[in-house]
């Protein structure tokens, strides 16, 4: 389990509006592509590689799928996991179902969550 | 010597500006009011004539994320950018460019390091919304030199709330000992109870009005000895899985010392309480 390499994901992704786009329209191919050119190079750096770290099957598997509750029971931060989806699902909530409407969503899939000790954030 | 003018301690919030903006037929109700006791709070800065702004703030993983992450960091650079293409898309906040103050920044960092504080430094810093959204609302023409520093209130292990705290005693020192003129304002933003990306997000208030309404109490107050008697890493995850900004109130509290605030203005937000405290050094508010 590598929570550091979600969050590296969810990171690069949302900071990059050429790759949110790739997220958005491919997410299974744009997720292989990240595995093989993107997450392996040492941030700020695109020469250097780095070998520390690989996503599992179900990271993997919960960023394909948008999975946004799975990501927050494997501790991805939590800001990163709301402001990728907020990227993504926003403005078609918004047109549709008014402000907010994702984020309460997101919300309302995470009730069972409400009384209990969130998974950790540390990496 | 330099001499502190004011400090100022607020909550951010990054829909200030598109929310008091836009077209009035789709501005939320409590737009006005929320403009209006902005622009009074703006008038505690104007007020003290500040000639340099201190800034505190924490990167939301902008420029600063966990392959390299510093607890405390002080810019140090003849100017920074500001705003990242991700808070334009999501607040729709505009680019900045800010005057930065090297002497200054320079001084302040030597002087923490010799009071044991084991600053980063960078000297090429872009500028995210915990320091641009004060600029909107207590600064926005935008025509001071500032010192940025950020703390660490995200990716935990974190700095204690004592920590915090004597951080601003520490900061208080060291603008305090600049030798300069120069008339400083230190200004911080931080959060009440705040959850994001959890069950208890957007709701009608903030995740805990209860700590809200307190905390501003012992903001107004002074009383560091209550906050630090209550006020835990486990209290504040109680409180909303975001609440740890409120370090940055505990630290602004540090660098105006324990006293009571000179002003003090709260608003009930949908998903949060956004709360405005200025104080004043006590030489300055007589």
């Amino acid at each position: 389990m590598s929570k550091y390499y979600v969050n590296k994901f969810l990171y690069t992704v949302d900071r990059d509006p050429e790759l949110l786009q790739r997220y958005i329209d491919e997410p299974r191919t744009f997720v292989a592509t990240w595995e093989q050119s993107i997450g392996p190079k040492l941030l700020g750096n695109d020469v250097e590689a780095s070998t520390v770290h690989a996503l599992t099957h179900e990271e993997r598997e919960a960023l394909i799928n948008h999975d946004y509750v799975a990501l927050f029971e494997m501790g991805a931060h939590f800001f990163l996991n709301l402001t990728i989806f907020i990227g993504i699902y926003d403005e078609p909530y918004m047109s549709k179902s008014g402000p907010l409407s994702f984020q309460r969503e997101m919300a309302a899939k995470l009730q069972h969550w409400r009384d209990k000790d969130y998974p950790s954030v540390e990496t | 010597m330099a001499k502190l003018v004011a400090t100022l301690a607020s909550t951010h919030h990054p829909f200030y500006l598109k929310a008091t903006t836009a077209p009035p037929e789709q501005q939320m109700p409590e737009a006005p009011t929320w403009k209006r006791k902005i622009e009074a709070y703006r008038e505690t800065l104007a007020k003290a004539e500040p000639d340099v702004l201190v800034m505190v703030g924490s990167d939301h993983f902008h420029q600063i994320f966990l392959d390299n992450c510093p607890q405390f960091l002080i810019g140090k650079a003849e100017r920074y950018d500001a705003t990242f293409y991700n808070e334009e898309r999501e607040f729709g906040i505009p680019k900045y460019v800010l005057q930065g103050d090297e002497d200054m920044s320079r001084f302040m960092h030597q002087h923490l390091m010799s009071q044991n504080f084991d600053f980063a430094f960078s000297n090429e810093l872009k500028i995210d919304h915990s320091i641009i959204c004060p600029i909107i609302t207590v600064r926005p023409q935008n025509d001071l030199p500032v010192v940025p520093i950020y703390t660490n209130i995200f990716a935990p292990p974190l700095h204690s709330p004592k920590r915090f705290y004597e951080l601003g005693r520490a900061i208080r020192k060291a603008i305090d000992a600049f030798p300069s003129d120069k008339r400083v304002a230190a200004i911080g933003t931080g959060h009440l109870s705040l959850e994001l990306g959890g069950p208890r997000q957007f709701m009608e208030t903030g995740p805990d009005p209860a700590f809200d309404r307190q905390a501003i109490e012992w903001l107004k107050a002074g009383d560091i000895d209550a906050i630090l008697e209550n006020v835990t890493h486990e209290s504040m995850v109680g409180s909303g899985n975001a609440t740890h900004g409120f370090l940055n109130f505990i630290l602004m509290l540090g660098v105006a010392g324990p006293e009571g605030a000179d002003y003090v203005d709260n608003l009930d937000l949908f998903h949060t309480m956004e709360a405005y405290f200025t104080w004043y050094p006590k030489e300055e508010a007589a």
